[in-house]
């Protein structure tokens, strides 16, 4: 590299930081051997692709009700979740945009060899929005708010494993568990356990001081939320933007329609149907990242004829994924193959053979079961996930041509998830999924799980979920996972169609890094990871 | 005693009455719902546990008649109560939830009122005056046009004008055409104020901003009410200017404004104001879906909310204001009539 060009690159990284003017870069640039043109364009490329400090942003999210709150208990849908658990607070640790545990308001954690006990340091001098700085003292109180016989957090199973937590000094709060899990780190990122403040010995969620990278100054449940940059943030130079407002429109319509005319900056949620004549504004990017999340259609294997593995196979030959995921999710959704375990999360395979539309095979296994002219009913409802009545529809038109005659039952889209779902021997269900292969498992396909939507209790599956958990030599532990998916391929009760994808839309005058995977809207932190770009 | 002052008090004691039948109906219909508040707040993450541990917060595990006398013993004293999604040392109160929402949804009934009203009023009184003109015909056709349609039809394609309002240029349908044309569309589709799609207002939204946010929804229902009223108000008048004592008029000289203003129109009120308050109390109670196109926070889209997470306090709060909106406005349009009625004010 010639000196001219380490100048320039130097400067190039300066930009960003608003310390280089055009002109001088121009001057550089011509030192290096570019063109005017060349070396202007690389300014204008470069100081938008660089986070800039200051600005506003109106953020269009696809939930919102009167009756959310503050509180970490809740957090039901993307409205609470973005706004006040990835603007507003922080977790121990989160995930980065490869998928991988990073610390958060951890500074690091470390464990015992069999991973029972894990250790997790406070990064010194990080404060709550009241200048407080957050001790071990606060981070277990807020742990307990969502443990205990009359807790109403929907995070009470993520810590049922956990026996004992204690703060040992000011930094360090040592988890206890009941047995071994190596992806401890994974579950504390979770949006519900966020740290709040400890005021006699419990979590204080009422007063809204968190440790995020924004401060709540206003909240409307069901309409918006507004809220201030954190001058005093732990985390170097973020967040980005001044000031943020959170705008709940859960109309379909009425969002595309926000963002086109420029009343929000960005929407979740896109709907699909119109994304083309969106993606034709020259001021609009459409984002698209494929998560964890997917449909199932759980058959529940202990109740006939779904006890019978022959007749589970015959359906997930019978279905055709490919259609669906082309015709319902308009190709914003990657195929699934009975594997609850998304791709790009650690330790994913793709089992063999891959489960696609083959009346042959189904009718082969169907010819096995000895239950040829199958009449099973089929409960959906759009409750579980956008599409799943048309996608039943194309389901019994595909399993007629093997020879198996599929009812589908319409269902109350009220109270879905309490009267169908874990009642009806086969439904749909909805995976926000996991970012581990033994959080998915344990929370859906474990034995004693009660969201165990199949009721399958395979034995082997069930010993090896407990062995892998435990386990810290990688090799072993990546065979184990195989063997596992493999057998919730083969013999679970779980039908897989696909892993939707999460389809948002932009202005161009927002710019951010590399998206998060584990949740919608950035993994939930968009807030403090977006800038606005200078046009 | 006055028959007027009469009429009101025994119309306000039956107005009472049927209150209370409603709020039984409205009860044993919340109650009769699948689910309940904390199956709806934990959704796939309910565990028997949690749930039982809400239940028993909220006190929805206590039997329901106990619930429904504890509820009507509270409203007789004016507290409508806490909502289900009031937390230990967090009290959110039904009327602190309902107050700012009722004040939204009052804004846009009165704004529309205020423009609805004259408007179909006016058009009726000239469709009936010029009836079988061209101008009958057209204000006729195009009002029928837009009652036909459903509400959020209309809100859809005012929304989608104001949209191609900035983007109609670019669109292949606008390169296809030739140039002039495309250009005087343009032109036109310039001429409409850009209003705000969005009509998330906030109580902190300064009055005038509120006017302009509340825009679109307004022009949406002032659309789909004007057919209503106006064709009301010139088939009364027509119907009047029949009258034997409209010819006596007729003869005697007087313009045809004059002789609907000051002869049919006293005497078509009753049917009018009927319509009216009708309308009127569609605004409020009946405008859901054009709060939800246009992201209002008004009171149908916070009952709405409430139903769906089974936030039984507020539902049972928002039906009976709607059910005494009705009420009242229905008994003002029944004032109204008598009082402009000579033979219904002095019985014999």
């Amino acid at each position: 590299m010639s000196e001219s060009e380490y100048k320039l690159r130097l400067a190039q990284n300066l930009i960003g930081r608003g310390k280089v003017s055009r002109r001088d870069f121009i001057h550089l640039g011509l030192a290096a051997g570019l063109t005017v043109a060349a070396a202007d364009m690389l300014f204008v490329s470069v100081a938008r692709a660089a986070p800039k400090q200051g600005g506003f942003a109106k953020l269009g999210m696809a939930h919102g009700a009167t009756t959310d709150s503050i509180d970490p208990a809740g957090y039901p849908d993307t409205f609470t979740q973005t706004a006040f658990s990835g603007a507003m607070s922080n977790s121990l640790t989160e995930v980065d945009a490869k998928g991988s545990i990073q610390p958060d308001l951890a500074e690091s954690f470390e464990t015992s060899d069999d991973a029972t006990t894990w250790v997790f340091k406070l990064r010194k001098g990080a404060t709550f929005h009241n200048g407080k700085t957050i001790t071990s003292d606060d981070v277990v109180a807020s742990m307990q708010y969502h443990m205990g016989a009359d807790t109403k957090s929907a995070a009470k199973s993520l810590l049922e494993s956990v026996t004992n937590i204690k703060a040992d000094g000011p930094e360090t709060i040592v988890f206890t568990l009941n047995s071994g899990n190596a992806d401890f780190p994974y579950i504390m990122s979770d949006y519900h356990l966020v740290v709040m403040p400890a005021k006699d010995g419990k979590a204080d969620w009422e007063s809204g001081v968190r440790t995020g990278a924004f401060v709540l100054e206003n909240f409307q449940p069901g309409v918006s939320a507004k809220l201030k940059r954190n001058p005093n943030y732990f985390k170097n130079g973020k967040p980005y933007l001044d000031e943020v407002e959170f705008i709940a429109i859960t109309d379909l319509a009425a969002r595309m329609a926000a963002l086109s005319t420029g009343e929000v900056d960005y929407i979740g949620r896109a709907d699909l149907k119109t994304l083309g004549m969106l993606k034709r504004k020259p001021n609009i990017d459409i984002l698209e990242v494929t998560g964890y999340g997917h449909y199932t259609l759980p058959m529940n294997v202990t109740v006939a004829p779904f006890d019978n593995p022959d007749v589970r196979m015959a359906l997930k030959w019978a279905i055709d994924r490919e259609e669906i995921a082309q015709k319902i999710f308009l190709g914003h959704a990657t195929v699934g193959n009975d594997n609850p375990i998304a791709p790009a999360i650690k330790f994913a395979i793709n089992p063999e053979p891959q489960h696609k539309f083959d009346p042959e095979k189904a009718r082969f296994h169907l010819k096995k079961s000895g239950m040829e002219n199958l009449k099973i009913d089929l409960s959906v409802a759009d409750a579980a996930f956008a599409g799943a009545v048309d996608a039943a529809a194309l389901i019994r038109e595909t399993a007629a041509q093997c020879g198996i005659d599929v009812n589908v039952v319409r269902e109350a889209e009220d109270a879905y998830w309490d009267n169908v779902w874990l009642k009806k021997p086969w439904c749909a269900s909805y995976w926000g999924g996991r970012a581990t292969a033994d959080w998915m498992f344990t929370q859906a396909y474990s034995a004693d799980s009660s969201w165990n939507e199949t009721f399958w209790k395979n034995p082997r599956f069930n010993e090896l979920l407990i062995q892998a958990r435990a386990e810290t030599d990688e090799a072993k532990r990546s065979a184990m996972y195989a063997e596992m998916q493999q057998l919730t391929h083969d013999d679970g009760g779980a039908i897989v169609l696909v892993f939707n994808n999460f389809v948002s839309a932009k202005s161009k005058k927002l710019a951010h890094g590399e998206l998060a995977p584990n949740w919608e809207n950035d993994g939930l932190k968009m807030a403090e990871r977006w800038w606005v770009a200078n046009a | 005693m006055n028959p007027v002052v009469r009429m009101v008090l025994q119309r306000l004691g039956l107005g009472l009455i049927t209150l209370f039948i409603v709020t039984i109906i409205i009860f044993s219909a919340i109650a009769m719902l699948p689910g309940d508040f904390a199956k709806a707040m934990l959704g796939q993450s309910a565990t028997p546990e949690t749930v039982a541990a809400f239940q028993r917060e909220i006190g929805i595990d206590r039997p329901p008649v106990e619930r429904y006398f504890a509820w009507v013993g509270q409203i007789v004293q004016g507290d409508f109560g806490s909502s289900f999604a009031s937390r230990t040392g967090y009290r959110r109160t039904v009327a602190e939830i309902i107050a700012p929402r009722l004040y939204n949804t009052m804004f846009l009934a009165v704004m529309t009122a205020l423009i609805a009203v004259p408007l179909a009023l006016g058009l009726g009184i000239l469709a009936a005056l010029y009836r079988n003109s061209w101008f009958d015909r057209v204000v006729n056709t195009v009002t029928l046009t837009t009652i036909s349609f459903p509400e959020f039809f209309v809100a859809y394609m005012l929304a989608y004008l104001i949209i191609s309002r900035d983007t109609f240029i670019g669109t292949e349908f606008a390169q296809s055409l030739p140039e002039w044309l495309a250009a005087s569309i343009n032109w036109v589709l310039n001429l409409v104020p850009k209003f705000p799609t969005l009509a998330n207002i906030s109580d902190q939204t300064p009055f005038w901003e509120h006017v302009w946010r509340a825009a679109l929804p307004s022009i949406t229902l002032t659309l789909v009410i004007v057919a209503h009223m106006m064709r009301m108000t010139r088939a009364a008048i027509i119907n009047m200017l029949a009258s034997p004592y409209i010819d006596m008029a007729r003869l005697k000289g007087m313009s045809p404004m004059a002789i609907v203003l000051r002869h049919a129109l006293p005497n078509a009120w009753a049917p009018i104001v009927t319509v009216i308050a009708f309308n009127l109390a569609y605004l409020i109670v009946g405008v859901v879906v054009v709060e939800v196109v246009f992201v209002y926070p008004g009171i149908g889209q916070l009952m709405v909310d409430a139903v769906k997470s089974r936030d039984v306090p507020v539902v049972q709060a928002c039906a009976l204001i709607f059910a005494a909106t009705y009420i009242l406005l229905n008994l003002t349009a029944d004032i109204i009539s008598i009082a402009t009625n000579p033979r219904l004010l002095h019985p014999r």
